[in-house]
This record gives structure tokens, sequence and C-alpha cells, in this order.
């Protein structure tokens, strides 16, 4: 189990190797489908401040305002990345981005992004809303909030001790691929098609 | 037949009662999943799935002790509504309706229905088609609810497959359909959030096929198929597709399904359809049973 503490450096993350388990704390930055396509089409000089050597979280969080007006997620899992694909390499190479987390993989042009920029893909255990939610010690503010809507919203997060999987490293390497290699394999002996 | 409780006050109980069902659903998964995520960590080798096998045990518990949502993609709401009199399926539509709005309004639901036009937020989760309501009329008195939670990332590994299928030598028969179902699993890989079960429908058209195989997944886990042949499939169908390999999230390990439910449907001479909809692990149903005079329990 490795610690990270955001923000990260490129030798961080070049330390990092599909498979690895850890544990991360500091700030980052939530951003889904509209983040993305917005990041990719605009400079966001305030979403800016929280990417570069920073973590983009694909999540679409619940949260509660407080009685003070200050925010509190509820439940805070993994949405699914390869949403992202089209325009995740863009925001990694523009905004100087060190890690992505999110669930399911994504593909080959990410992959090719974090090998060329210094970038590794997170995986959460997906529906582990509940237990991530605790892992976010304080909601900082958001980003679009109007514009996007809650799910959608760039939330900025202090995450403690944040659990998640390298699947995708820096040096070309996917535990994506490997498994659906392998399970494919079995796949086509149990249909007689190897 | 005259209800011996007035009905004005029979609806405001009975939405109460619906926004605690959303309750449950949202916030625990039914015994039959815990048990089967349970099972599963114990058969696994690999400390990495064991530890994540754990993670969504303890994260359910987590959920309910803190009223929170265990997946924040809070789903599809699907309902089932069996009624008899005197209720009628308009006031029960406004009164399901009126109770997502206060299920979102108290933070058990997401904000999480999209204008499919504008992809503006509708922020109450009430709109066209949101959530959806299937009504079925019933000689008894009384009503019962039930309710399943479908996240979007496991509906979007859903598959259906028009045999036959040369791809994956699928002729029309249930060898057909068994090579069917484990690509389907294979394809899902861990992007339906393994481990998942599967809601299969043989036959239909391409509509029928899809709501019947959503049907299935109101059978519990243990639950086993009436036709011996079948049960016999989902049975082999189970052993096969753990031994694919994908695991918990699709990080590797034994377990890939935690359950296997075919049903079928009447089809054309010409059509042989095998649709596949798959529910993740965080799999949310539950069920609401409300007497004439107002008195219910909840269950899963």
């Amino acid at each position: 189990m490795q610690k990270l503490t955001l923000p990260l450096d490129e030798q961080a993350v070049r330390a990092l190797h599909r498979g690895d388990d850890v544990l991360i704390s500091g700030r980052m930055i939530t951003g889904r489908d509209a983040a993305h396509k917005h990041l990719c089409t605009h400079e966001d000089p305030e979403a800016r401040r929280y990417l570069e050597g920073g973590i983009i979280y694909h999540c679409g969080p619940v949260v509660k305002k407080d009685a003070d007006g200050s925010w509190t997620m509820t439940a805070a899992g993994p949405t699914t990345s390869t949403r992202e694909e089209p325009y995740q390499h863009k925001v990694i190479a523009d905004y100087k981005v060190r890690g992505v987390i999110g669930k399911g993989g994504m593909g080959p042009k990410t992959l090719k992004a974090c090998k060329e920029h210094g970038c590794a893909y997170l995986h959460a255990i997906g529906g582990l809303a509940a237990t991530l939610a605790r892992h976010v010690k304080k909601v900082e503010g958001v980003l679009h909030y109007e514009e996007f809507g809650p799910p959608e919203a760039m939330w900025i997060l202090q995450v403690e001790d944040f659990p998640a999987v390298v699947t995708m490293d820096s040096h070309g390497e996917s535990l994506h691929e490997v498994v659906e290699r392998e399970s494919g394999a079995r796949l086509r002996a149990l249909l007689g098609m190897a | 037949m005259v209800a011996a409780v007035a009905l004005p006050k029979l609806e405001e109980k009975l939405k109460e009662d619906l926004v605690e069902l959303i309750r449950t659903s949202s916030t625990r998964l039914p015994p039959d999943v815990v048990k089967a995520l349970q099972a599963a960590e114990k058969s696994e080798d690999v400390p990495q799935a064991r530890s994540t096998l754990l993670k969504m045990v303890k994260n359910q518990e987590e959920a309910y002790a803190g009223r929170t949502p265990t997946c924040q993609d809070t789903g599809t709401l699907i309902f089932e509504v069996e009624y008899g009199d005197p209720w009628r399926e308009k006031a029960l539509t406004a009164l399901v309706r009126d109770a997502v709005r206060e299920a979102t309004r108290r933070g058990y639901l997401r904000p999480n229905t999209v204008d499919s036009v504008t992809g503006k937020n509708i922020t109450d989760n009430v709109h066209d088609g949101s959530p959806y309501l299937h009504f079925h009329q019933r000689d008894d008195d009384g009503v019962r609810v039930r309710l399943m939670q479908k996240g979007g990332g496991c509906e979007n590994v859903g598959a259906q497959y028009s045999l036959p299928d040369e791809r994956i030598g699928a002729g029309r028969d249930l060898e057909g359909v068994r090579r069917c179902i484990l690509d389907a699993v294979w394809q899902a890989q861990g992007k339906g959030c393994a481990p998942g079960a599967v809601g299969v429908c043989v036959g239909g058209d391409r509509g029928s096929g899809y709501a019947e195989s959503k049907r299935q997944l109101w059978r519990t886990l243990e639950d086993k198929n009436a036709n011996p042949e079948v049960a016999a499939l989902e049975e082999r169908i189970m052993k096969e597709a753990n031994t694919l390999g994908i695991g918990p999230m699709g990080w590797g390990g034994k377990t890939t399904l935690i359950g296997c439910k075919i049903g079928t449907v009447a089809r054309l001479p010409a059509s042989f359809f095998v649709s596949v909809s798959y529910m993740c692990w965080a799999y949310r149903r539950a069920r609401l049973d409300f007497a004439p005079d107002g008195s219910s329990h909840i269950s899963q």
C-alpha cells in the first residue's frame, strides 16, 4: 500500500505501476462529462489552479448544503470513465493533470497521454459511495455549479487516505488490457473457439 | 368497497411509506446480495479481490448507518405497483412522484434526471418517464410497491443479441443463449461494477425482451428457476462466468457474477432475441406492503 500526497510531481507518478494499491490524501477536483467538454473547449484559469499537478476525479456526488452554507458529500463514488476518452488526453496534456480517478478504465488515447505526460489512471471501487464520502474530509468549494448542475459541477475536495488501485500507469501498462485479454482467451476456450 | 380509513389520510401515510421505501432501497442492500458478497470474499485467493469485496460489504453498512445512498448513482427508479380497491393509477402515480421529490430533497436520491434534449438536470427527479412505473391490478385490497434502483454504469453494459450470431457461434437454441450470456459478461468486464447479476430474457421482441430481462432481476439470488432445463443453464453460467477471471471491479479474481436469472417470452418464428440486463453489486431493491387499514411493512 503506497500513500500519495497531492499535488504530485512527475517522479511520484512514474513510481506507480499497474496493480498498485494506493491511499490518496490532499486536494482534488471532480469533473465528468460537462467538465471535460468544457475544459477542452475553454481555458479555465480557476480550474487550472486545482488541476495542475493534481487529480481529476470522475464523480457526480450526492451533496448536502448545511445550514451555514457549507457542503457535505454524502455519496461520492466514481462514475464510468470511458465517456471521457475523447477528451481526457487533451485535459491531461493541457492542464498538466497527474492523476485521473474513475472506474472501468480508459482507452488507448488516455494510456498514451499518461505515458507521454506522466499521469496515472487510478481506479476507485464503483458503488463505494458511502465509504468514499467518508474519505472526503472537506468540500472546499465548487465551480460551475449553476451551469453544469450538482452531479456535473467541479467540486473541490480535501480527501484523506482515499483508496484506489493503479490500473493504467505512466509506462504504457494497463490492467484492463491484461484482464480483457486473459478473460477473452478463457471465453474462447469455453465456447470452443480457441 | 369502503375503506376503513379515509382516503386522504391513507394517501398521506402511503406517501410517507414510499419515502421510507426509497430510503431503504437507496441506503441498504438486500440480505441475499450481502450474503453473496460475503461468500464471494471467502472464496477469493487474491488479496486485492478479497479486500475489494470486504469494502463493498462495509460500504453498505456505513450507508445504512449514515442514512446515505449506498451508491451515488441512485439509478433509474423502477416501480412495480400492484393495487386493489380503492386505489387508482392516477392517484398512485402522483403519490410516487411526490415521494421521489421528497426523497430527493432529503438526499436519499441524487438529482439524477436529465432532460434528453436540453441536457438540463431536473433537480427533483420527476420528469417525462421518470420515475418509471408499471401497474398491475389485483383482486384484494391494498397496495404492494416494489422499487429497484439500477445505476447507469451497469445499464450501459446491457446487450441484446439477435440469433443466429456467427461471431460467437450462437445458434437458435439454449446453447446459443449460453454463448450470448457469457459473451455479454465478458464484454462488460468490470465496467458494470462487477461482481454483478445478469437478468436474461430469451425471446420476445426487442422491447419486451429487455423488459423481461429486468423483471428477472426481482428474483432473489437464491431463487431457482421452475424450468429444470433453464435452471441448469443458470447454474452452468454461474460456474463458467466465474472462471473468466474478471473479478471484482474487473481487477482479476474468481468472483465475476453473483447471479444469473433467465426468463422466457414467446417469440415470432422470424425473431430470436437474447436480452441481457446487467445489475451491479449495488443491487438495490425493496418492497412495501401497504394494507387497507394503512398498516405497512417494508422488506428486502
